[in-house]
């Protein structure tokens, strides 16, 4: 077993005996690695008892977990209605610029933040009431 | 100035996202003591800091010694008496902007408890007849009976049986979930040991989005200091993984057993085979949270004189968009939709004229302001087309182009479908491409279409009037054949959109194609 190996199959373990214990699973796996590929998959199927596939088929269903991993950081931006309300659209263009190919600009809809967007999450920091240079500033620190 | 003042500031995330824990640190500096609160909603003033009833709001670091010396520009005056909060009638939201959220004290002293104490006195039968006397009603979207819901996972065979709290909270314009689990987390917990109580049920989940970090983490220490109080009663947090359409009860249920969050065609109902199979109470955050009032002493009948028709009680109403006075506004059941816009929202941020509201998140219609005197009512919306959903209103003034927000309605459907079904996962994608179709002032022929041996495909292209019509069947489509309610509903943001503002649909300039008569 490779060290990741290990390491997936003792985040597997340390759910056992829990009801359902598939997303808490998922979660710890994509926070430790950035991601949820192959090889977990594999190691989660053997434990779970399930094929790769129904493995697979859970990992592709949600947003929050990836196939592989992105070393850049990244800035999550809502652009869900009361954020476009607020003008949300009108800073994409310099957020991409701001980002370049350093950071990674992902979509959310709605941080719960609504009548006091836009607004945007980098790990568990929240952003709120952006205009185009509190956003830049937000993605040149993240 | 005296040492033992109290500073009270939210640590609520809008509260934090907006420098709350810098200016708490500011605070504490200045040798002040400083309690983190829960938000009082008013959100436009947050972060708002609270000395002796008196609010200060919002303020930044450069704030600090005008309002500890009592000159500050950004007085409020008293927080009770601010028109925001004096028009309110506050239930589920009484504790707000008052108790330390993860308190113990500070939600004994407030009648923490008192209506879990009761409901245990009075038994299951008499439970679920006061919550039926309340008249609530589900507040994630449908509507539905609470205390009917329970009777029926009563009534199931046992012995496993859940209360699955849905924490999921998707819908754009809407936060008071999130407010009541970062605010006064114990109230739900409290409304879900009741709920067991009633049903026979001693497990419980809330599964909270992802994008709620702040709630994940005050739910699950809250959890941790009440084990005692709720037991033989338990509760855990599930945290989502950013898939809307597992608001939804059933995807829900899908993904809590950690499965693709699919949606499940009903019967069988979640109240007879639930979580695991199991009968499972599945209600939202606002409907829990209401329970503790109801079942404290003369809570059913209190509750149940509020309200109009067959929405009684109150409703935690969430003002967001381009709206002057953003937050939360708790009211009774009736109240319009040009008082909530105008006479407590105050218009648009923005001072430009309101074009358009969404009621009722991304499912919900586009209203216009010629209908503005809708009244708060489940069943008034009904026959309006339109919905309350979870209580959200987003303002968008008269800068929206409406034409892109229908298609934004049809692009969110397609991302977030669960595929279910053909309707809803294909026919979301059609729909973008439809729209900018028609905004594009229609199409050529494209190249098989033109060949010879389609000799029912129209030369001509097709004009945007006729994707129009095209765009309505399509609608109808994904209406009536859907499974759920996402690829259900898409339809009423869209062709609400259509029916009251043609005219961001017309292709810019009018530029007609020069269509190809081969
Ligand atoms: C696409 C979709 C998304 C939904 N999202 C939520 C949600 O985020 N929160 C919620 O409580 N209910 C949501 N619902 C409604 C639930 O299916 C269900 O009606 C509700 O959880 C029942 O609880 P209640 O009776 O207390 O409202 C959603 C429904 C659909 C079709
Ligand atoms: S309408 Fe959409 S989300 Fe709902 S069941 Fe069908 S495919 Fe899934
Ligand atoms: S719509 Fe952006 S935070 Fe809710």
């Amino acid at each position: 077993m490779s060290t990741k190996e290990q390491r997936v199959a003792e985040i597997v373990a340390e759910h056992a005996g829990r009801e359902g214990p598939m997303l808490p699973i998922l979660h710890d796996i994509q926070h430790e690695f950035g991601c949820v590929d192959g090889e977990a998959e594999r190691v989660i199927a053997g434990a779970l008892n399930l094929s790769r596939a129904d493995v697979h088929g859970v990992v592709s269903f949600y947003h929050d977990f990836h196939e592989k991993a992105d070393p850049r950081p990244e800035v999550q931006i809502c652009r869900a209605e009361a954020c476009k309300a607020r003008g949300v659209e009108n800073l994409m263009a310099g957020a991409k610029q701001a980002a370049g190919e350093r950071v990674k600009l992902s979509t959310v809809y709605c941080l719960g933040l609504c009548s006091a967007g836009p607004s945007a999450r980098v790990g568990d920091t929240l952003h709120a009431r952006l205009d185009a240079a509190a956003l830049a500033k937000v993605i040149e620190n993240a | 100035m005296s040492e033992t003042r109290i500073v009270r500031i939210s640590d609520d995330a809008l509260a934090r996202a907006l420098g709350a824990d810098a200016l708490a640190a500011a605070f504490a500096n200045k040798g002040v003591e400083v309690h983190r609160t829960s938000s009082w909603g008013m959100q436009w003033l947050e972060p708002l800091v609270e000395i002796e009833g008196m609010g200060f709001g919002p303020a930044t670091l450069d704030d600090v010694d005008a309002i500890l010396a009592g000159t500050s520009s950004k007085a409020i005056g008293e927080i009770v008496e601010h028109p925001f909060i004096a028009r309110q009638q506050r239930l589920t939201f009484s504790r707000a902007g008052q108790t330390r959220p993860t308190n113990l004290d500070d939600y004994e002293e407030t009648g923490g408890w008192a209506g879990l104490r009761r409901a245990r006195q009075i038994g299951s039968e008499a439970i679920i007849e006061e919550v039926l006397a309340s008249g609530l009603r589900g507040r994630g979207g449908a509507g539905f009976p609470a205390g009917i819901k329970w009777k029926t996972v009563a009534g199931a065979a046992g012995p496993q049986k859940y209360i699955v709290c849905n924490a999921d909270e998707g819908d754009s314009g809407t936060f008071a979930d999130r407010m009541v689990m970062e605010g006064d987390p114990y109230a739900l917990i409290e409304g879900m040991a009741i709920a067991g109580e009633a049903v026979g049920a001693d497990q419980g989940y809330i599964y909270c989005r992802s994008e709620y970090p702040d709630s994940i983490r005050k739910l699950t220490e809250a959890l941790k200091l009440c084990e005692g109080i709720i037991a033989p009663f338990r509760c855990e947090v599930r945290t989502g993984a950013g898939a809307y359409v597992c608001g939804e009860e059933t995807s829900l249920l899908n993904s809590l057993e950690g499965k693709r969050g699919e949606v499940r065609a009903k019967p069988p109902l979640p109240a007879l085979e639930g979580l695991f199979g199991k009968p499972t109470v599945v209600n939202n955050v606002l409907t829990l949270s209401a329970v503790p009032h109801i079942l404290a002493e003369g809570g059913a009948a209190h509750y149940g004189a509020l309200g109009m028709d067959r929405s009684k009680g109150t409703m935690p109403i969430q003002l967001a968009g381009n709206i002057k006075h953003g937050g939360l506004f708790e009211t009774a059941f009736g109240i319009t939709l040009r008082e909530l816009i105008y006479d407590i929202g105050g218009g648009t941020e923005s001072g430009r004229p309101v074009k358009a509201v969404q009621v009722g998140g991304p499912l919900g219609a586009y209203i216009h302001p010629d209908q503005f005197d809708i009244r708060f009512d489940y069943e008034e919306y009904t026959v309006a087309d339109a919905l309350i959903g979870h209580g959200g209103i987003t303002v968008f003034d008269d800068t929206a182009d409406m034409g892109q927000m229908a298609r934004f309605a049809m692009e969110f459907c397609a991302a977030e479908s669960c595929g279910k079904c053909t309707p809803c996962r294909i026919g979301s994608i059609r729909g973008v491409e439809l729209i900018d179709r028609i905004r594009a002032g229609g199409r050529k022929a494209d190249a098989v279409e033109v060949l010879p041996v389609m000799h029912n495909a129209s030369k001509k292209g097709r004009l945007p009037e006729q994707d129009i019509g095209l765009l309505t069947d399509l609608c109808e489509t994904m209406k009536f054949g859907s499974l759920c309610a996402l690829g259900g509903f898409t339809p009423y943001p869209v062709m609400s959109a259509l029916k009251n503002w043609p005219e961001d649909f017309m292709p810019e300039s009018e530029k007609v194609l020069d269509r190809n008569d081969a």
